[in-house]
């Protein structure tokens, strides 16, 4: 027998353990990180790991909360599926979190909980939790394992799901029993599913129906979801975009697509997005919607949103086709293939007098809002101009993080990107917390890059203990605390629509350098506006982990702002107007 | 929109957990399921989910779609009453003696077109298969005579036009499958 078949049969037949075979199956997945923590009923994978520790990263995070949003912003930085660990019990019911999160998100993960061994399950054994029937409203799929033989099959197709068609969270839960168990390794990667049909053939008619309207369209729009960063379809999109002279507007997961200086980028859409862009939605005679799903925060009042348009819907998964607003011409199809193809069918065209139109909407925005809001003339700092600022000295090219919240809304409105996948935030579920466990996992999967956490002082406290993370691993994060000493949405929303009532909104915060610096990372708290510009250059110089605090102005709000439920062009540039 | 009664009909792998994924989806919208029947296919290791529900044709139409979704699902397909041939079977325990007493029982049987599953000398089991108005129809009259025990199925239904052949689905899903390999 030569060495070569030797190494093949080591390869396929070996005997390994259930944990064993989990961690290979891993490696030919491909997986370099695995963000996790350890528990009674986990601990065989964990002893396996230990030895495979030269092939893979293992970052141990705080929380499993945290691990599972840092899975989040690896595999968003990268596009890679993130794959987290945890115990049994409380270790897997605190990932729900995350996985309600990467469901609404569309974001490939795959979750590994170790579970009770099979003869207790039912039993209510220590730290026995029933995760897959808790985590089935928010997974795209899940299974229990009870049988070591089953797991590279398991692994395999668990895999496939997370990043096929609309990508999503896949949740695995392990016995103990199989995780001791003896089995073989042989592993083959999926390709189909009977059930299973994760892209539609593309229909040709509605492809030409499509062109057809894009050709005709004298005032259309094009809205950007996070299905072109998800397809890889930023650079179609751009040649499209060129090439039809169609100004573009993003949804707050579609940030980043399209570089923020581009000319036909018009800003962003939604609740707190730019005025022109939402204004003409309801102006617009062509809707051009790609990869995005008309959630409520982009589409304010759905019986006003775009009704005098025609909609082209280019959507991968179809139950979102026509569920919120309805298509004229559906395309059911990954964003990019869909670009590529209607970029043949469509002609060169010029829409440089409809373009023009957004420019008195971006003028009073500017004056109204955005000038004040990143060049204030008043004393107290402004989270805008800190977000403006770190951005101009980072050169745009950093990896945006953000938690939830007002600081969300401004770092979306005014970071301005560069690369696609530098905006991490959670959108759908708004999630606080996000912000810091997932900037842990943006700088493990993209180190070419600092991460720039923004966080309010309420988000930042959710999640606070991965600083530890941060340190332990020594990532390049930057964190900034935007700290207003209330949950600031919320105090918006009661000033705005609870006249004032400022029930449960202030805090009363820590002394945040003390703890930073207790977690052995650099600090340093901004008060003055004179001392800002200092700070951020600091923290740039600084290698590997920093934190910034800065304390705005306790009662600012974010504006523009369409009022939940209203139309979405009845946009307000402040609160009388 | 008004409310009607739909029959939803779900095909699926048989897998452990489907039942409660699918049901779930109603729950989270507030739909009561009216009846529910899961059984195997015509084709080995599919299952048929039967789910009888009552809402506007919009909500219903948006659920099938979202029960696709499922990784385990095959098809999810939605009829109005009309497009179905469907329906359920009863039971209903009555004591032998009041079958003895008279021919009110007996009568009744024939007239719904029932028939007697089981005589023993304490109790006989009347079975009747029907819509559901009619067997409740026949348990409102048995009633009076004592009933014991009355237990309905959950409807099953088959589809008056042909648009449900699985086996032609799966061939279907099979070249599509084979497309968009090649396309890869």
């Amino acid at each position: 027998m030569t060495t070569q078949n030797n190494s093949s049969l080591e390869r396929d037949e070996e005997n390994v353990t259930g944990a064993q075979a989990l961690i290979k199956s891993l490696l030919e997945e491909g997986v370099d990180t695995i963000f996790g923590y350890p528990g009674g009923a986990i601990m065989p994978v964990y002893d396996a790991l230990y030895d495979f520790l030269d092939k893979v990263n293992h970052v141990l995070t705080r929380h499993e909360q945290g691990a599972i949003h840092a899975a989040q912003g690896y595999a968003r930085v990268s596009g890679k599926v993130g794959v987290c660990f945890a115990t049994s019990g409380p270790g897997a019911t605190n990932l729900i979190t995350g996985i309600a999160d990467a469901m609404i998100d569309s974001t490939p993960l795959v979750c590994f909980t170790g579970q009770v061994t099979s003869p207790l399950l039912g039993t209510d054994a220590f730290q026995e939790s029933d995760i897959v029937g808790m985590s089935m409203p928010v997974t795209k799929w899940n299974y229990q394992i009870t049988d070591a033989d089953e797991i590279t099959d398991v692994v395999a197709k668990a895999f496939f799901i997370a990043k096929s068609g609309r990508p999503g969270p896949v949740l695995i839960d392990i016995s103990k029993d199989a995780q001791f168990a003896p089995t073989s390794f042989k592993y083959k990667k999926y390709r189909r599913i009977r059930s299973y049909l994760p892209e539609q053939p593309v229909e040709k008619k509605s492809l030409i129906d499509a062109a057809r309207l894009i050709n005709q369209a004298k005032k259309p729009l094009m809205l950007v979801g996070q299905g072109v960063v998800l397809s890889g379809a930023e650079k179609v999109l751009l040649q499209f975009a060129e090439k039809t002279g169609i100004p573009m507007a993003s949804t707050l997961l579609g940030l980043s697509a399209v570089p923020s200086d581009h000319p036909l980028w018009k800003g962003m859409l939604g609740m707190h997005g730019n005025y022109g862009p939402n204004v003409m939605t309801n102006e617009c005679d062509l809707l051009l919607a790609v990869g995005m799903r008309f959630d409520d925060r982009v589409t304010g009042d759905i019986k006003t949103y775009a009704t005098q348009a025609k909609v082209i819907h280019v959507e991968i998964d179809p139950s979102e086709i026509n569920k919120n607003i309805p298509a004229e011409v559906a395309i059911c199809s990954d964003a990019k293939k869909a670009l590529k193809m209607l970029l043949k069918l469509v002609k060169d065209n010029d829409h440089t007098a409809w373009c023009n139109e957004f420019v008195p909407f971006q003028e009073a925005e500017y004056e109204k809002v955005i000038e004040k809001d990143i060049y204030p003339s008043k004393p107290g700092l402004t989270m805008g101009e800190v977000v403006h600022q770190v951005a101009e000295a980072t050169n745009h090219d950093a990896i945006m993080a953000t938690d939830v919240g007002q600081q969300q809304m401004i770092a979306a409105r005014y970071f301005k990107f560069k690369n696609s996948r530098s905006c991490i935030t959670s959108g759908g579920l708004g999630t606080m917390g996000f912000g810091l466990p997932a900037a842990v996992g943006a700088a493990v999967g993209n180190p070419t890059k600092p991460v720039i956490a923004f966080l309010g002082d309420g988000g930042y406290q959710m999640t606070i203990q991965e600083m530890a993370t941060i340190k332990q691993e020594n990532l390049n994060v930057k964190v900034v605390v935007l700290n207003n000493e209330f949950l600031g949405m919320v105090r918006q929303w009661q000033e705005l629509f609870f006249d004032r009532r400022y029930s449960f909104t202030e805090m009363h915060n820590p002394d945040f350098i003390k703890i930073a610096e207790g977690y052995g990372i650099p600090a340093r708290l901004v008060r003055e506006r004179d001392d800002l510009a200092a700070a951020i250059d600091e923290m740039l110089a600084q290698e590997g982990p920093y934190f910034l605090e800065v304390r705005v102005e306790k009662e600012d709000n974010v504006f523009p702002m369409v009022p939940s439920g209203a139309t979405i062009s009845d946009v307000r540039l402040g609160p009388n107007s | 929109m008004q409310k009607q009664e739909f029959t939803i009909s779900a095909y699926t792998e048989n897998t452990i957990g489907l039942l409660n994924r699918i049901t779930i989806m109603f729950t989270r919208r507030r739909m009561n399921i009216d009846s529910l029947t899961v059984s195997e296919s015509a084709i080995a290791g599919i299952s048929k989910f039967t789910i009888v529900v009552k809402d506007t044709e919009e909500r219903i139409r948006k659920l099938c779609v979202q029960i696709e979704r499922h990784v385990e699902v095959l098809k999810c397909f939605y009829h109005r009453n009309d497009e179905v041939v469907h329906q359920e079977v009863a039971l209903y325990k009555v004591s032998s003696e009041s079958l003895l007493s008279g021919d009110h029982i007996e009568k009744l049987v024939r007239e719904y077109n029932a028939r007697i599953l089981e005589i023993t000398p304490n109790f006989t089991v009347i079975e009747k298969t029907g819509h559901k108005a009619e067997t409740q129809e026949l348990f409102e009259k048995l009633n009076p005579h004592g009933v014991l025990q009355f237990i309905r199925s959950g409807r099953v239904a088959i589809t008056r036009s042909n648009i449900e052949k699985l086996s032609e689905f799966l061939r279907e899903r099979d070249r599509v499958q084979t497309v968009l390999d090649h396309n890869n």
